[in-house]
């Protein structure tokens, strides 16, 4: 027994050294940066110790402000890709003609470059003083005024934002979820029919639950992905995302290492430990929910 | 419920589409299930065993022919209107819920007046599951259950709703040997006790034999015999069904029929009366060999066997299909063998002949 422990953890160590060296290392690291305050890069000096950085940064606008976009971002893409991704597998489940060339279809933007779609997201909802998107002609087609979606009013861009999100997360989860929809036993289906049971019973008293495992990983890796989220603005709305007023968390670490307003790793390790926690509260709060609901 | 299949035919188009021809899973069945009957559905493995269950249930629409369910006609009605139980070769309980909630989900799906309350539905699933004694199981999911006890579950989920008519799909494959016997009787006993018709799918022909009111023994979707157990094994209708059952099987050697008279090599080793001259396979059952010193028969002695209270000869001859046959026979008599030849003489009644294409061939006994 002790030496089958041995061997595992032998098999393990090169996993766990990589760990340490690229993961937990740096985590420390920015533990203490965060912590040092004043800390200046070139001369690596810094004034005392404490929790200046957590407050400055807490009462940062730009900061709140990425806090309140990558809320709201998680809090609408995570379930409507995820209830989205459930409807177009059903739908793809349940058809038989063409069914691989639609699953084809769905998949194809995943492995299309995020920035390429993009590009494409904004010649759709642009607007210059010149020329309308396509979107913009199908508003003024149906009597609607124009709108500048990407340089306009916060909602407009807010909106821009999550339809983009959700459309670059969905395929992966079509994915996923026609792969689950797919595996589950027809005699299943095959005993719900001989008892009767209707449409709608079987969706949530059968499929639902057998599937629930899947949809549970999805929607964790969900919050995780949404919390993160920095390239989908960048690629909507360019690198100077505090102008735009669509900074996200992420995207104000990156600023506060790299951007304009750069160099200033503390509140940068400040706010990469406040994501950190915040992600980490959901995601525990959601594996716990899951053992609940769990068979 | 009386249960009556007339011309059935189920054929599948061919999943390669360079090959034209369809598979045939089912074709031209023709019998009748008479009401409150056991009936063992036998046959090798994809013999259309399943697809003809799946017809009875409604599953799968018969591509020819009618079902009919009494003296209703139900080739087109859907499953769930045919009033059928079914318990799945896997038997497809939900993993998710309870015992007591695969019993009563049959139930859930009830509307308008025939929708029990809620109290009434829990005592009839409890009601059943005492019938299939689970009644102290019933807040388990079906991983924590034994292979036995699922099926038990199973059998309860497809009773509960009192069906006209009880399919059984290899219920008992998943169980180990003391289990299925016991499971067997349990089916049996169940049978009896609510008289519904029911249809038991097996490859085992012990297990047919052993519970079945009748048996129909089934071969690349057609029907080769149908008839009481006992009926069937006496009285083969071809080599196929001969082979098929019987535990040891049968033992077939080449032999001839001249004048009258059998010979299996140089041996005239029975007289049959009536049967035409020419070649012929021999069956013999391993009952129908009775040692005697001045036996017609003579074979090679391998060993003798005491097995429980079967004593069996293994013996060869060159003329037998398989490389050892077995004779099934008292122990006083195997008492007297030794050395290594034998002699036998054939009963009449547990020698079967068959013609060259398999069908049997009948004499005067
Ligand atoms: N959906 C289908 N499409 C094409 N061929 C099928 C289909 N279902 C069954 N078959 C074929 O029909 C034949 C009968 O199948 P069936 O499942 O009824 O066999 P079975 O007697 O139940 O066998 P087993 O004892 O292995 O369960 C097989 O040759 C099988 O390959
Ligand atoms: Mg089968």
């Amino acid at each position: 027994m002790k030496k089958q422990n041995l061997k595992a953890w032998l098999y393990l160590l090169p996993a766990i050294a990589f760990l340490g060296v690229f993961m937990v290392y740096p985590l420390f690291d920015v533990v203490i940066y965060s912590l040092e305050e004043g800390y200046n890069s070139a001369s690596q000096s810094f004034f005392g110790v404490g929790l200046y950085n957590f407050s400055y940064v807490l009462h940062d606008p730009y900061f709140l402000q990425a806090v309140k976009n990558t809320l709201i971002l998680v809090v609408i893409t995570v379930p409507v890709s995820t209830g989205l991704a459930l409807l177009i597998s059903l739908g793809l489940n349940s058809i038989k003609t063409l069914k691989n060339l639609y699953q084809t279809v769905y998949f194809l933007p995943y492995v299309t470059n995020t920035l390429a779609v993009g590009l494409v997201f904004m010649i759709l909802f642009k607007k210059t003083a010149y020329s309308d998107g396509l979107i913009n002609l199908l508003i003024n087609f149906f009597g609607g005024r124009s709108v500048d979606f990407i340089g306009g009013p916060y909602w407009a861009k807010m909106m821009v934002m999550c339809i983009y999100t959700v459309w670059i997360v969905l395929p992966f989860k079509i994915l996923i979820l026609t792969g689950s929809l797919a595996s589950v036993n027809q005699d299943y289906y095959n005993a719900a029919k001989i008892d009767g049971t209707s449409k709608w019973r079987t969706f949530w008293r059968i499929t639902l639950p057998l599937i629930s495992p899947m949809l549970f990983y999805l929607i964790i890796t969900g919050f995780i992905g949404a919390f993160k989220a920095y390239s989908d603005a960048v690629a909507l709305f360019g690198v100077d995302l505090n102008a735009a007023g669509m900074n996200t968390i992420v995207g104000y670490v990156y600023d506060m290492l790299y951007g304009n307003s750069g160099g200033y790793p503390s509140y940068a390790s400040a706010a990469a430990l406040i994501l950190f926690s915040i992600v980490f509260t959901i995601t525990c709060v959601n594996l716990r929910t899951r053992k609940r609901l769990q068979f | 419920m009386k249960i009556v299949l007339e011309h059935v035919t189920k054929r599948y188009p061919n999943r390669n589409r360079k090959i034209k021809t369809e598979v045939i899973a089912a074709s031209d069945l023709n019998f009748e299930i008479p009401d409150g009957q056991l009936i063992g559905l036998l046959g090798p493995s994809g013999c259309g065993k399943s697809t003809t269950l799946n017809l009875i249930s409604g599953l799968e629409p018969p591509t020819e022919g009618r079902i009919y369910f009494g003296e209703t006609d139900v080739t087109d009605l859907p499953p769930e209107k045919r009033g059928v139980g079914l318990v799945f070769q896997n038997y497809a309980l939900y993993p998710h819920l309870t015992a007591l909630q695969n019993i009563m989900f049959p139930l859930q799906n009830l509307k308008g007046e025939n929708r029990p309350s809620k109290q009434q539905m829990e005592e009839r699933a409890v009601e059943t599951a005492k019938l299939v004694q689970i009644d102290q199981l019933l807040e388990r999911r079906p991983k924590e259950m034994s292979g036995g006890q699922q099926q038990r579950v199973a059998i309860a989920r497809a009773l509960v709703k009192r069906p006209g008519v009880l399919l059984l799909d290899e219920p008992l494959s998943n169980l180990d040997a003391r289990l299925r016997l016991q499971t067997r009787e349990e089916i049996r006993r169940i049978q009896r006790e609510t008289g519904i018709t029911t249809v038991f799918v097996t490859h085992d022909q012990e297990e047919a034999m052993s519970i079945s009111d009748s048996i129909v023994v089934m071969k690349d979707g057609a029907v080769h015999q149908i008839g009481k157990p006992q009926n069937v094994y006496d009285d083969p209708v071809n080599l196929f069904v001969a082979k098929f059952l019987g535990t040891p099987p049968i033992n077939v050697f080449t032999g001839e029929v001249k004048n009258g008279s059998l010979s299996i090599g140089e041996e005239a080793v029975l007289r049959v009366p009536g049967a035409p001259d020419g070649e012929v396979s021999v069956g013999i059952r391993p009952e129908g060999f009775v040692p005697d010193e001045n036996g017609a028969f003579g074979c090679g002695l391998d060993r003798v066997e005491i097995m429980g209270r079967d004593t069996s000869v293994v013996f060869t001859h060159p003329l037998m299909e398989n490389e050892q046959g077995r004779a099934v026979i008292s122990a006083e008599l195997a008492a007297g063998l030794s050395g290594d030849k034998v002699r036998f003489s054939l009963k009449p009644n547990k020698t079967h002949l068959f013609g060259p294409d398999g069908e049997r061939i009948r004499f005067d006994i």
